[in-house]
């Protein structure tokens, strides 16, 4: 069953709402549906975006070991609930990141090298491309939620096509703002996809001990909203969740509530140790079983669109956009003290005036150059 | 303002009521939000008739939901909407006071101005109309305190209806505090048309040569009657109707307290972290040479507001700011 709608006839929770996939994790299509998703170009697409993806993220950590960015949150695990979702969107779109989803800002076209300048304590990594709406990651919890039910009734009261997606972990649903804005959205109908990554851990806090419920799709149920829970692992059951919740948003039919079960491999942050609450030898037997690139890559042997060669040559290329970007970043002029007061009101009040020169005085009268 | 200005008579609660109206023809992105602001007209009539005049896609109530309505009007703003919201009482603001000070106010320095949040919140504030307890707050020291924001507060209907105007036409978000107690106390002729009043700039009320009184809101009435009997005892002030409290007038609280060098500030506040602290600041900063006293402040007390059979206690009156005149006179 592919359609979108709340499940009949379950007697429990997790029955009502079971964990919809399309590609096993053995690489092989169960379902009966949806099959002319399964083609050479789009697995291929699929598989090098989640690479390119994990191989910036890997980077980044290795970074931040040698002090060449600040703090980081990683993703691995997450890769195909971030492509397969981002890759649905369309260029006019909202997206409402939280500060674990770069890997979908980036699928959808956020600059490598902004994403890098965010991570490395950057104003300017906050500036999406041209024509692109992509918001500042949230760092309070759930509080994008409303954001996004917002600028989804915006793009409604104006008559586009256009929706929005906001992205939020399993930790959030506890948040007052992921009711309030799954309780807005509902009445307004606002053209917005609720996208949680259910990784099953909010830092060190389990799932168990988050929520009493077995789901989190089934939180839609009290907005009327339709839910789905889906295995957030599998990048095909993402990409056609995700696109058939946005076709509804467009059609005015309202929003969607997506849970897509997931795993974080590693830490909260490069600032957490995760063998303090968790046996992270878990993470390494679960790979095997659960990895979403080795599911498509699987299904790559499987239908003979396996290539040794593809793959390196692949690796090759986004290690060198990835390098590429590291560059770009660390040669990105230094900081210029007077980003800090220029931006808080569109003109400068007489006491940000004041201490702006206070401190120009203090370190020279220097203003460092200006990058647009 | 030319002679040929028309009038017309109104309080201050309906000067706003014009201001939105004017905004609503004026401006199609405009809306309003918020709980009873539809067919109710708002729990003060703020909004009468304004949704009927401009339909539910305009003027729309909200679910009861500080934070949900005020974070969706953020994702507006940040998408060209204008919102402009009604929180029904200040005291009832602080579910949203996270969306306020983790977004609202620092969407524009998050991103370089790339994305902004120019959305009005307007709450009526103030104890001294014997309201339930929550419904009486007046802590705008807590907005004052969010970098990014704007906080305007009008004593009266002309003001009332230009600084509505300027905040809708703000480019950032703005804090508009409404004096509950002096919402219908008092009418006056304003023009008819549009305009406004800059946000940043006090107003001198009165004039003398004693002492400087620098108030805001509700505690000018109280001032002006106080300031009354003074004359009459010989002591003449200038009163600063602050009217916008952050960003504060320098400039107008610099010259008149050099000009006096005595100073009572009348805040019905909590004295602690307040904008009366502010103020003494800007006079350390800017004047403190003046100076012929040390300055006093008129404020609530560091308690919580009190039920109302107390209120009368707790709110500055005309005795309590007459002594502190006094005070600074006979230093």
């Amino acid at each position: 069953m592919t359609t979108i709608r709340f499940a009949e006839g379950g007697t429990t929770m997790e029955n009502q709402f079971p964990i919809q996939q399309l590609l096993s994790p053995q690489g092989v299509w169960i379902s009966d549906h949806h099959k002319e998703l399964l083609t050479k170009e789009r697995t291929l697409d699929f598989f090098k975006h989640m690479l390119r993806i994990r191989t910036f993220d890997r980077k980044a950590i290795s970074l931040q070991r040698q002090g060449r960015i600040g703090t980081y949150a990683p993703f691995e695990g997450q890769e195909a609930s971030q492509v397969g979702s981002a890759l649905a969107l369309s260029k006019a779109d909202w997206l409402f990141p939280t500060y674990r989803d770069h890997g979908a800002t980036m699928t959808f076209g956020h600059s490598l090298r902004n994403i890098l300048l965010f991570w490395n304590g950057r104003n300017e990594g906050n500036i999406p491309p041209e024509g692109m709406n992509i918001f500042p990651p949230g760092i309070p919890i759930a509080t994008q939620i409303p954001h996004a039910a917002g600028a989804a009734f915006a793009e409604k009261r104006k008559g586009t096509n256009n929706a929005a997606i906001a992205y939020f972990g399993d930790g959030a649903t506890s948040e007052g703002d992921f009711h309030e804005g799954l309780n807005f959205a509902s009445i307004f109908k606002a053209p917005v996809v609720f996208f949680n990554q259910n990784n099953q851990f909010a830092i060190s806090v389990p799932i168990s001990k988050q929520m009493n419920t077995k789901t989190i799709a089934q939180k839609g149920l009290a907005y009327d909203i339709p839910s789905v829970r889906i295995d957030g692992n599998d990048v095909f059951a993402v990409y056609q969740y995700v696109s058939e919740a946005l076709r509804r948003a467009r059609s005015g039919e309202g929003p969607t509530l997506i849970e897509a079960v997931t795993w974080r491999y590693g830490a909260h942050t490069t600032a957490d140790d995760p063998t303090k609450y968790r046996d992270q030898n878990n993470s390494l037997k679960v790979r095997e079983e659960i990895d979403p690139l080795l599911r498509v890559e699987r299904c790559m042997k499987i239908n003979d669109w396996h290539d040794e060669n593809w793959v390196r040559q692949m690796t090759e290329e986004v290690v060198q956009e990835v390098d590429q970007a590291v560059g770009e970043m660390e040669q990105f002029p230094q900081p210029d003290p007077s980003v800090i007061f220029d931006y808080v009101y569109k003109e400068p009040t007489l006491p940000l005036v004041k201490q702006k020169q206070q401190l120009l005085n203090l370190i020279g009268g220097k203003e460092h150059d200006n990058l647009d | 303002m030319t002679t040929s200005t028309r009038k017309k008579t109104v309080t201050l609660l309906s000067a706003i009521t014009d201001a939105l109206s004017i905004m609503l023809k004026e401006d199609e992105r405009v809306l309003l939000l918020g709980e009873d602001i539809g067919k109710n007209g708002g729990v003060f009539r703020a909004t009468e008739g304004l949704q009927a005049a401009f339909g539910e896609d305009r003027v729309i109530d909200t679910p009861l939901s500080e934070a949900g309505f005020v974070g969706a009007a953020i994702g507006m703003a940040a998408n060209g909407l204008v919102p402009v919201i009604e929180i029904q009482f200040l005291g009832f603001i602080y579910p949203a006071y996270e969306q306020l000070m983790t977004h609202a106010v620092r969407l524009r320095s998050r991103t370089m101005g790339h994305y902004s949040a120019p959305i009005v919140i307007r709450a009526p504030y103030g104890a001294g109309v014997r309201a339930p307890e929550i419904h009486c707050d007046s802590t705008e020291a807590i907005f004052t305190h969010m970098p990014g924001m704007k906080v305007v507060c009008p004593s009266n209907p002309y003001d009332a209806k230009g600084l509505m105007i300027a905040a809708i036409e703000d480019p950032d978000p703005v804090l508009f505090l409404e004096p509950m107690r002096s919402y219908r106390a008092v009418k006056e002729d304003v023009p008819e048309e549009k305009y406004t009043v800059e946000i940043g700039k006090g107003a001198l009320l009165e004039q003398g040569e004693d002492v400087t009184i620098i108030t805001w809101g509700a505690m000018v009435p109280v001032v002006r009657s106080t300031v009354k009997q003074l004359a009459e005892d010989g002591v003449t002030c200038d009163v600063i109707d602050l009217r916008t409290l952050s960003p504060i007038d320098e400039d107008i609280i610099a010259f008149s307290v050099q000009k006096t060098g005595r100073t009572v500030i009348v805040q019905e506040a909590h004295p602690s972290s307040s904008v009366a602290n502010d103020i003494l600041s800007i006079i350390n900063e800017t004047s403190f040479l003046y100076q012929k006293a040390p300055v006093e402040k008129v404020s609530g007390f560091d308690t919580p507001v009190p039920y109302f059979s107390f209120e009368d206690f707790y709110l500055p009156t005309p005795e309590r700011v007459r002594e502190a005149v006094l005070k600074v006179m006979s230093f």
